[in-house]
């Protein structure tokens, strides 16, 4: 990039572009937009976990004053899902209901009031099934099966990959060290509940409006299951009232106002209640996990096996690829030179898990660095130290060949240890105070899209105004991480104008080109990239036009400050609006484009199309908390956090990002949990605000944040993602800071304080789980590491990467 | 026709009814007799209105008690005894120095209800009259449906203890235990007559009839007792310090001779349909200037009747446990060390 | 198609909507909420819940924050009432609104009008608070992208100009940490 250092916008804390119009509530939410003649539609959802349907009596709603129409799974009969692989969900059940909330009819009304009668008006008959509530369960159950895919009864997936001689490295090793835990699943909790809007033109035209993060799967998915022509179909993707991963799947209500729309020619719109956001969910997977390490003297890893279990819910989902992140990202943080990993996902009668911020890696990375941490303390190294010594270099390929660029892990840890005074106040503390540290790494999107395709991931286009306005439009979708500002500012630096002149057009699969979604922290990187070339072609044609003008060589243009000048004579110039009329005069009407793709992965066996990335960030924190031995109640004081971001496009963004991801890990670690009434059919224990703990204002320890700019080849500007990162290192962090406080082992998230209380009355002073399933799986793909002379391969040429990749990656912020 | 001809946006919604806006006591007395059992009166809203939207509650009537005159306020003086209006919300007791003086073991029972947005419009006389809380019953009409509903709303079944023949559902007043414990007494109106009960008197051991309060009855003042050498406190447990309710609450009285207790009273709150008295373990401060060994003994004592089920947020079991804990505290802030 | 609904019996009330006084007919169960919503358009409010568990539906009734969901519109009759949509003095946003947005405090901006609203209350009545006072005051909101602190910087940058229109937020606010 030939922007010139220093940067004008980027780098600088400038205001969001549509900072003011969200502070003066006109920014317009799905559920803000209404329609004339607009009907509404209200859900029948199943009250059963699993069961058969044996008939769906519609006649008495269909009765009704007001309802205009009643829709059942048969007339949407063509399955849908956000992956090839896992195309298993319906608009409507059609004869098989797999979770409580599960949608089996719905009705469009003139009003909510009537939707809502005429809903709990239909009759559904329902053959119950054997529930199926746990990973357990899965496995032991077979039958009665979920779906009729999969890889064995109720068991999804099942993965198996080694990368050089586990068994070898493990029994070579010094000391072997075996942890086993356990990570419940959470939600994401937007505030804005999930809202959808269809409208149908009389020229045949079909308009979604959603809050959705992916509207590019949302349109996929609607031209599937509505059988009509993409052509026909616009999605337009609203700002998202928090998103957070959880509105990142194509969604049944969103093609069931669709159908009703066609239906009855009127503009129907749905808005969940908050019970319903939580059936939506597509949250963290619940994750038991093992992890065998084998250990040098020196405190090196020789080894590493790590295996995971995972409850899915009810459907695939982005399933899949969360199975392969709970095995992918163990090596990018510290050289682990044989590594093995397993993970078995299972179907369960609750709703579908899915992409949370940090996407299936948050739960092996708890597992991950408190194993660390634990190792650490056995061979007397001082944890931080320990990590220092073992960073996987920059610049690398891993044992599973992910491919590191920047590495600022280091730095990040040198930080938040001299922050914290770590070196004084690690194990130093009185009982019942106590510090704790870890680490993380994230992708700054998927390798690979979603869909097997040869097309870039996202695509920019400039349309320049004779006015030297700048209208940009891209797919992607502002959910509060800042992305439109980020697009301003970006384009704004290689035009060398205010970002405040230009114009973002976002989210509109008729206006704009596809962006394949804000999810897996793609957006900067991918968006940013595909931006510079936009704006470095518009350059090159104002420039052009300017230097024709000045009868100058056109590489002494530049443009900056609102001009486009003689870098040898800046009084030699005009303003940018006065460059653009010059380019249109000789060019005719200015608009250009840009595009991104990830640079092809090292990897080529089967699984390898999840894990690599164009960069990874890093990041350290450590937490300084109190706990009371009386009541295991924890207080956490304060936390350290630093965050290797590559290159700051806006540092108010990235500390909102960090600080907010913060927030988000530590509700995670001390309350946030997503559970069910086994012993009542399975019922969500508490879908309300109330009851599903998410940290108030009174909980919120002060954060301190550095941060931490190791700038990355692949990055716009150097830059990297921010969003998802900084969650990771929280939860490990909490847990290693209980066990400096009062030396007990909580190997399970949430940490709550009756898990504290209950391991400091225990003789093992542990808490968590200690035995996994056990499950047969199959013959590990072998691929021989890159110090092996792997060429990312897998050995004797089975397990080749198939064309379909079986999925990417996900999960986003905020 | 396209219905209503409202801009339309989604979200839960309340159920129909008559509203009532009576002026004065009598009025609303009457207005209550007439309309029989299928009226309800509102003050605050933030108990009833979310209960309607779940449909646990469709009064026909609402009879809204923000105009009647009279029902705020605080008057009167401590040594004579505080009279508070229920309407007066529990801001304005917040606020009211002479209560944060006279009364601290109140205002924190007040301070610590919800959050500062909710107590702008709950009332003190809602949170006693606060509605019994269990997280079978304080669900959507669609998950209730799910479990067949519960014995409090719709259907027959205690789903905490499918043996029990009462409603389970749990006292989440956080000034109900307080009250009680410190003595207050609650003067009762209705269209036939007048009475004045003790706070405890108010409560039964019935998730569902949990009021001794009769449905034509208006709880039209708090009386405070006079203060003269008593002190009293209150200790709350939760997940979060804001929004959430109590899944254990102490209210501890105590009167003295010099450092020696006289009298002593413990109520627990959240840990059954009704306040509970731990008699013996107030008993037993009698007589001790609340040193360590005896704050441990009542402490002890007061495990007993605390009989958490398993229908609130945390484990039942750490709960019980923590009665000792939070008895323990209370009694140490009456020795005020 | 049903063409008979039923008849819906509506209220008709003055309310003082951000100081101007609105003639209104709605149904008489209609919270606050879907009232200023539905029935006047502004849909600045969000809400959340609908249940009172969040703060997002916060406005100020009376100058204090209240709950719209848990309001009935007739209750509010004679009332002054002020939304996000009230809060900028004509084209000049108030310094809450300049010092959120330049802050970052608004990410998703869904639970912002309440907070905002929240904040408001809080700066009329103590023009200096400090940070426990601030944290106090918005726990009855909930925010999912924060993690609240930009919002309590904010707040206090907003504290300051309303009496120094000049001030500026420090480094680290701007930029984070150094060590």
């Amino acid at each position: 990039m030939s922007s010139p250092r220093p940067f004008k916008t980027i780098g600088h804390p400038v205001r969001k572009i549509d900072g003011l119009s969200k502070c003066a509530g006109v920014t317009k939410f799905a559920d803000d937009l209404v329609l004339p003649r607009m009907l509404f539609c209200k859900l029948l959802r199943a009250p059963i976990p699993h069961a058969l349907i044996r008939k769906i009596d519609t006649r008495r709603a269909a009765k009704r004053p007001g309802v205009f129409a009643v829709l059942t799974g048969k007339s949407l009969p063509v399955p849908f899902g956000i992956l090839p692989v896992s195309q298993d969900e319906h608009a409507l059940c059609p004869d098989h209901v797999r979770f409580v909330g599960d949608p089996v009819a719905a009705v469009a009304a003139v009003d909510e009031d009537v939707a809502f009668d005429a809903m709990n008006a239909i009759r559904v008959d329902y053959e119950p099934l054997k529930e199926i509530l746990s990973i357990e369960d899965a496995i032991q159950n077979p039958e009665p099966r979920l779906h009729d895919y999969g890889d064995d009864g109720n068991i999804h997936k099942k993965v198996s990959l080694e990368f050089g001689d586990v068994a070898k490295g493990l029994a070579g090793a010094d000391q072997v060290f075996e942890d086993t835990m356990y990570f419940e699943g959470n939600t994401h909790l937007p505030m804005e509940q999930h809202s959808a809007l269809a409208a149908v033109d009389p020229d045949g035209k079909l308009t979604v409006w959603s809050s959705t993060q992916t509207p590019h799967y949302v349109h996929r998915a609607l031209a599937k299951v509505l059988e009509m022509p993409p052509a026909r179909i616009r999605v337009i993707a609203c700002p998202n009232g928090g998103g957070f991963g959880g509105k990142s799947d194509p969604f049944n209500h969103e093609i069931v106002v669709a159908k009703l729309a066609l239906m009855t020619g009127r503009p129907v719109k749905v808005t969940l209640t908050r019970e319903e956001v939580f059936y939506c969910h597509r949250g963290r997977h619940p994750v038991l996990m093992r992890v065998k390490t084998g250990v040098r003297k020196d405190g090196s890893i020789a080894a590493m096996h790590f295996k995971s279990f995972l409850d899915g819910g009810g459907y695939g989902s982005y399933g899949v690829a969360s199975t392969y992140y709970t095995g992918a990202l163990q090596t990018v943080t510290y050289q682990v030179p044989q590594y093995r990993f397993d993970g078995v996902r299972c179907f369960t009668n609750k709703p579908p898990c899915g992409p949370k911020r940090g996407h299936g890696t948050p739960q092996p990375r708890f597992a991950l660095e408190v194993h660390i941490d634990k190792i650490s303390e056995r061979l007397g190294i001082d944890p931080a130290e320990w990590r220092l010594r073992n960073l996987q270099p920059a610049n690398s390929l891993t044992a599973n060949h992910l491919r590191i660029g920047s590495m600022g892990l280091g730095k990040c840890i040198e930080k938040v240890v001299r922050g914290s005074d770590w070196r004084n106040r690690f194990r130093r503390l009185p009982f019942g105070r106590g510090l704790g540290l870890a680490c993380s790494s994230y992708l700054c999107g998927a390798g690979l899209p979603i869909y097997w395709n040869n097309m870039p991931h996202t695509g920019v286009q400039l349309k320049l105004d004779r006015g030297g306005g700048v209208c940009v439009f891209c797919g992607e979708i502002d959910i509060g991480q800042g992305s439109d500002t980020v697009l301003a500012q970006t384009v704004a630096e290689v035009l060398g104008i205010d970002p405040y002149d230009i114009r973002v057009v976002y989210g509109d699969t008729d206006l704009t080109p596809v962006d394949l979604g804000s999810y897996s922290s793609r957006v900067t990187l991918m968006m940013g990239n595909a931006a510079i070339q936009a704006a470095e072609r518009a350059r090159e044609l104002l420039a052009q036009a300017a230097a024709e003008k000045f009868q100058i060589p056109v590489n002494r243009i530049v443009c900056a400050g609102g001009r486009v000048f003689d870098a040898g004579d800046p009084e030699r110039g005009m303003t940018f609006a006065e460059a653009v009329v010059a380019a249109e005069a000789k060019y005719g009407t200015i608009g250009t484009v840009g595009s991104y793709t990830p640079p092809v992965s090292h990897g080529k066996f089967r699984g390898s199309g999840v894990g690599p990335s164009p960069a990874y960030s890093y990041s350290a924190a450590v937490v300084d908390l109190t706990v009371s031995p009386e009541t295991g109640w924890i207080t956490v004081n304060k936390i350290w956090v630093a965050h290797d971001v590559g290159q700051c496009i806006n540092p108010v963004l990235v500390m909102g990002q960090v600080e907010g991801s913060v927030y988000m890990g530590l509700g995670e670690a001390l309350m946030e949990e997503q559970v069910f009434r086994r012993d009542r059919h399975g019922v969500h224990k508490f879908p309300s605000l109330l009851e599903y703990k998410s940290l108030t204002t009174m909980e919120m320890p002060e954060v301190v944040t550095y941060i931490v700019e190791d700038p990355d080849p692949n990055g716009p500007f150097g830059a990297k993602e921010v969003g998802q990162g900084p969650l990771l290192p929280i939860m490990p962090a909490v847990a290693n800071a209980v066990y400096d406080a009062v030396r007990v082992r909580v190997d399970e998230v949430p940490i709550t304080p009756d898990k504290v209380l209950k391991a400091l009355q225990s003789p093992s002073k542990r808490y968590g789980p200690t035995r996994i399933p056990e499950v047969t799986l199959p013959e590990p793909i072998r691929v021989p590491t890159p110090v092996e002379g792997g060429d990312g391969r897998a050995a004797g040429g089975e397990g080749e990467r198939k064309k379909k990749p079986s999925g990417a990656s996900a999960g986003v912020s905020p | 026709m396209a219905g209503s001809g409202e801009n339309k946006t989604a979200m839960m919604r309340l159920s129909k009814f008559k509203y009532l806006a009576p002026r004065s006591v009598n009025d609303a007395a009457k207005m209550l007799a007439d309309a029989g059992p299928t009226a309800s009166v509102v003050a605050g809203g933030t108990d009833l209105y979310p209960n309607m939207k779940r449909r646990h509650q469709t009064p026909k009537t609402l009879i809204g008690l923000r105009r009647v005159e009279g029902m705020r306020g605080v008057s009167g003086t401590p040594e004579g005894g505080l009279r508070i209006g229920p309407m007066t919300t529990l801001t304005a007791l917040e606020r009211n120095a002479t209560v944060k003086a006279a009364h601290p073991g109140l205002w924190k029972a007040v301070h610590s209800i919800s959050t500062p947005i909710l107590r702008n419009m709950g009332t003190l006389g809602g949170n006693i009259c606060l509605d019994t809380r269990c997280n079978y019953y304080d669900q959507n009409y669609e998950w209730r449906r799910a479990i067949n509903f519960c014995m409090k709303c719709d259907g027959d079944t205690c789903w905490v203890a499918p043996g029990s023949k009462v409603c389970l559902a749990v006292s989440s007043s956080d000034t109900a235990p307080l009250l009680c414990a410190i003595g207050a007494r609650l003067h009762l109106v209705s269209a036939t007559g007048e009475r004045e009960i003790a706070a405890h008197e108010l409560y039964r051991r019935d998730g569902i009839h949990f009021l001794s309060k009769r449905p034509d009855e208006l709880l039209t003042e708090i009386v405070l007792p006079a203060t003269n050498g008593w002190r009293s406190t209150y200790r709350k447990l939760r997940r979060r310090e804001a929004f959430d309710f109590p899944v254990l609450g102490v209210g501890a009285w105590a009167s003295f001779d010099g450092p020696v207790v006289k009298e002593a009273r413990i109520f627990l709150g959240a840990v059954s349909p009704a306040p509970v008295e731990a008699a013996e373990a107030a008993k037993s401060l009698v007589g001790t200037r609340l040193e360590p060994d005896a704050v441990a003994r009542a402490s002890d004592l007061a495990y007993g009747p605390a009989k958490p089920v398993d229908n609130t947020d945390f484990l039942t079991r750490w709960r019980k446990e923590m009665t000792k804990v939070y008895v323990k505290g209370a009694l140490e802030d009456l020795r005020g060390s | 198609m049903k063409t008979r609904l039923p008849r819906k019996r509506k209220v008709h009330l003055r309310i003082r909507v951000n100081g101007e006084t609105h003639e209104v007919a709605f149904a008489p169960h209609k919270t606050l909420l879907e009232v200023l919503r539905e029935d006047m358009g502004l849909t600045g409010t969000k809400h959340g819940c609908e249940l009172g568990e969040c703060g997002t539906c916060t406005v100020l009734i009376d100058g204090e924050p209240q709950l719209s969901c848990l309001v009935l519109g007739l209750e509010c009759e004679g009332m002054d009432i002020i939304t996000v949509e009230g809060l900028a003095d004509g084209p000049q946003p108030h310094p809450l609104q300049q010092s959120f947005a330049e802050l970052g405090a608004a990410q998703c901006g869904y639970c912002t009008p309440g907070i905002l609203l929240a904040s408001k209350a809080l700066l009329d009545e103590d023009p200096n608070p400090p940070r426990d006072r601030i944290r106090e005051a918005l726990s009855g909101n909930l925010c999912r992208c924060t993690g609240y602190i930009k919002i309590y910087e904010a707040v206090e940058l907003a504290a300051r100009r309303l009496k120094d229109p000049k001030a500026e937020p420090s480094r680290e606010i701007l930029r984070g940490y150094e060590v």
